[in-house]
């Protein structure tokens, strides 16, 4: 299957990695936004969606009961809803840059997912080779360039509105994305100096970052959330505030700009928003796991290269040396990690109110940035002198 | 209150020209301060932004028409009436007793409450003073719609500001209460539980002990609930020090109830002047020191915690006896099986049912201790048993009166938080 798609043509690849991106972009932000409503039912002790059921799957005797209560048809029914309900265009507001808006949000989603590696398998040589859609060499700086793209659909739905709300909550949306976009850019120079050694060839490869990781020795193990637990943390809290989630969810804050930048939005073009909140934080997850938590590596000073070598000397049967179930053994644990952060986002959103705009905005500039220009210094000095040194 | 707001075209022009009375400098100024205006570098216009009467933070049907200068307020005009029913003319068309389901509808989130002090100002009327069983039910019930309508106050105060889990939790104590609500009167909501000179009915077999037990269970998830909020620094960097009421602004507006309190005036009128034997139970009156957002919401807090230990005082030493004023023989009916077979009660019920409770001619005002604030009904009888007029004093509406001159210089974020933390319903302020 493997020969067969590499015989295939660049640009038909190229197609079914574009088609791979929607088909699993899509469907996340489904089960993501069912995951939010069933999460928020468990914090707030209450059942939660647990109604809808296709009558064929009700039928099976126990399994569609315990389908039902998960609440997995809701994911069906609010797709489907938000396909086939009215799309309303109101008439006040600006045509081409109210539709166009929604489009520039799954932009960035879209694009940045194909430079994120979400898995590794190992050649025959015995090394990891990550799996990514586009291994470009800039990798990271490609996720910052493109991600800061999003801010222009907020702007736009904003002002393409031309409503009051809409317009208060752009307004902030942009300060608030640009603001923190500087923190978390500097919160992850330090991984890169330590990853870039003089001599070493140079790359801001997410890939690299993960292979640091899962080197031999105490240093070489340890994920940087350890080494660098100041920059894990500012680059966390920048995440929380670029994805627009509780506590700096100001371009939405429902309690007092009704919606935010989409109150005037319905139907699926307020869907592709939703789903490019979704999207953004799965690969702000992604990139958070890659970077310091040890991308697809199961545990801290254990790599999965390490892991395969057990189950492969207590088993003793090849099936563990075969670069497939490698590969799908490093998919699932990487995504077991994004499913936890991402679990986290939601167990922060139900659990604390939301700061006001000038608090966003102040400890985005007066705490986080002297904070991540101070850790950088600290690190960049830090590295130089273990480098010397070493 | 709110005779002008302007619309968008004109917002720029008259905020101009008018003078700005209510931007007094100095009753506002706190270490959360709220956003200083520098000069302004270029020319800026400032925007009216209307919120409500539907908006999510509004609370029902308030309508604040808001001018503002980037995102701070420099004016705000709270517009009502959108609630309005006309409820003191509709009391003139109909006896007391019919009256009391128009009481729910007042502050419905505490329907037992409004109907207590409705029930009263009329026995004050009538001269007339209930049994002692009677009075207890009446405190134990207030004091549980007390508890339930604080517990939704604070949770939408939680939601105001953004913590969503605060108001699942504390409407699920609530949802509790509304259970013995429909145990006790028939309804969850509205609940139409007095009458002149009495209540609809006793309280059932083994209610009072169910009572207890919800008071039991509910003090620690009350804490729980609190412990989400009190010490939260998000919270407070939402609330300490914002939307400061001075204690003489609180006098000077007519502030009643935990937002009074919540200024440091301790005035509580189940204390000060007790009704329904308040004297007999022992409880604090919290106040609060700064009365900011986050003063309002300690005191609140607390109030749950006294009314708890004044429900379980009443249940305590529960008396006997007649739950009605069995001697008032024309204002409260006689018991059903009487009605059914003896020819005196049966006029008697007859004569209550079409004439009303017959009361003698004179003015009352009466008002009690409300969960929002202290909600007074002013009653004017030319005798019969059906009121000339009624006024009803609402506590929300006065303390709705006090936004322009707090929300002034604020954010919109904080007017939320500030709306949040004056705990109003509109349908008592619209009535």
């Amino acid at each position: 299957m493997v020969d067969f798609y590499l015989q295939l043509h660049p640009f038909v690849q190229g197609l079914l990695k574009g088609l791979a991106v929607i088909l699993v972009i899509f469907p996340l932000g489904g089960v993501c936004s069912m995951a939010e409503r069933k999460v928020s039912a468990w914090i707030q002790d209450r059942p939660g969606p647990n109604r809808a059921i296709v009558p064929w799957i009700a039928w099976i005797p126990f399994f569609g009961k315990f389908l039902q209560r998960l609440g997995l048809f809701h994911v069906m029914a609010d797709g489907g809803k938000m396909l086939f309900k009215e799309d309303s265009l109101p008439d006040h507001v600006n045509k081409f840059y109210f539709v166009l808006a929604p489009i520039v949000a799954m932009i960035p989603a879209l694009t940045t997912v194909t430079v994120v590696p979400f898995g590794a398998y190992l050649d025959p040589a015995g090394r990891v080779i990550p799996l990514v859609l586009a291994n470009v060499d800039v990798g990271l700086l490609a996720v910052f360039a493109v991600a800061s793209l999003g801010v222009y659909s907020l702007i736009l739905a904003g002002w393409a509105s031309n409503s009051k709300y809409p317009f208060l909550g752009s307004v902030r949306a942009s300060a608030q994305l640009i603001s923190y976009e500087l923190s978390m850019t500097l919160s992850v120079i330090p991984v890169f100096l330590w990853i870039n050694a003089p001599g070493a060839e140079g790359t801001m490869g997410l890939g690299k970052a993960v292979e640091f990781q899962s080197l031999p020795g105490f240093w070489g193990g340890m994920w940087f959330i350890f080494l660098m637990p100041v920059s894990a943390f500012i680059f966390l809290t920048s995440l929380f505030a670029e994805t627009n989630r509780q506590p700096f969810d100001m371009p939405e804050s429902e309690a007092d700009l009704v919606g935010g930048f989409h109150t005037e939005y319905g139907a699926f073009k307020w869907g592709l928003f939703f789903v490019a909140e979704y999207a953004n934080m799965i690969i702000g997850s992604g990139v958070f796991i890659l970077l310091f938590f040890g991308g697809w590596n199961p545990l801290p000073w254990i790599p999965i290269a390490d892991l395969v070598g057990w189950l492969h000397h207590l088993t003793g049967s090849a099936f563990w040396a075969n670069p497939f179930v490698v590969g799908l053994l490093s998919i699932l644990i990487f995504f077991a990690k994004v499913i936890f952060m991402i679990f986290v986002f939601m167990w922060v959103r139900w659990t604390v109110p939301r700061f006001r705009y000038d608090q966003v905005m102040e400890i985005g500039w007066k705490k986080l940035l002297p904070l991540a220009i101070a850790n950088l210094l600290a690190y960049a000095v830090g590295i130089a002198i273990v480098q010397m040194k070493g | 209150m709110a005779a002008e707001f302007a619309y968008p075209d004109n917002a720029a022009k008259t905020a101009d020209a008018r003078a700005e009375p209510h931007d007094t400098p100095g009753t506002l100024s706190s270490s959360n301060g709220p956003a200083e205006r520098a000069e302004p570098e270029f020319k800026t216009e400032k925007m009216s932004l209307s919120m409500g009467p539907s908006h999510p933070s509004t609370h029902g049907v308030l309508r604040l028409q808001m001018e503002l200068d980037g995102e701070i307020l420099t004016k705000a005009d709270p517009v009502i009436g959108y609630l309005h029913r006309g409820d003191e003319k509709i009391a003139e068309n109909m006896t007391y007793n019919q009256f009391v389901p128009y009481t729910d509808r007042l502050d419905y989130l505490a329907p037992l409450a409004n109907n207590m002090a409705y029930a009263i100002a009329v026995e004050r009327l009538a001269r007339l003073e209930v049994p002692p069983r009677c009075q207890a039910i009446r405190v134990i019930t207030a004091e549980m719609a007390r508890i339930s309508s604080h517990l939704m106050g604070l949770g939408a105060f939680g939601l105001d500001v953004g913590a969503w889990s605060v108001l699942l939790y504390t409407l699920n104590e609530r949802e509790k209460l509304y259970k013995l609500f429909e145990e006790l009167t028939g309804a969850r909501f509205t609940t139409s539980y007095t009458r002149i000179g009495g209540v609809s009915r006793d309280v059932p077999d083994g209610w009072l002990g169910r009572v207890n037990a919800f008071c039991d269970q509910f003090l620690p998830i009350l804490e729980e609930t609190l412990a989400l909020l009190t010490r939260n620094k998000i919270f407070m960097d939402r609330t300490v020090g914002v939307g400061v009421i001075a204690k003489e602004d609180a006098l000077a507006f007519g502030l009643t109830g935990p937002n009074l309190r919540g200024s440091g005036v301790p005035l509580d009128l189940r204390k000060d002047r007790p009704y329904s034997g308040y004297d007999n139970y022992e409880f604090d009156v919290p106040v609060g020191t700064k009365g900011d957002c986050y003063d309002r919401y300690l005191v609140r807090g607390e109030e749950m915690r006294q009314s708890v230990r004044i429900i379980r005082q009443v249940i305590a030493k529960f008396p006997g006896g007649a739950w009605y004023a069995t001697d008032a023989r024309k204002i409260f009916a006689p018991p059903k099986e009487k009605i059914l077979s003896s020819m005196e009660e049966l006029i008697q019920n007859f004569m209550l049912v079409t004439e009303g409770p017959q009361m003698p001619a004179g003015e009352v005002y009466f008002e009690a201790e409300n969960p929002k604030g202290i909600l007074g009904f002013y009653i004017v009888s030319k005798g019969g048993g059906v009121p000339w007029r009624l006024k009803i004093r609402a506590p929300s509406f006065c303390n709705l009166s006090i936004l322009p001159k707090i929300c002034v210089g604020w954010l919109i974020s904080d007017v939320v938080a500030i709306l949040g933390s004056l705990d109003f319903v509109m349908g008592e302020c619209d009535r």
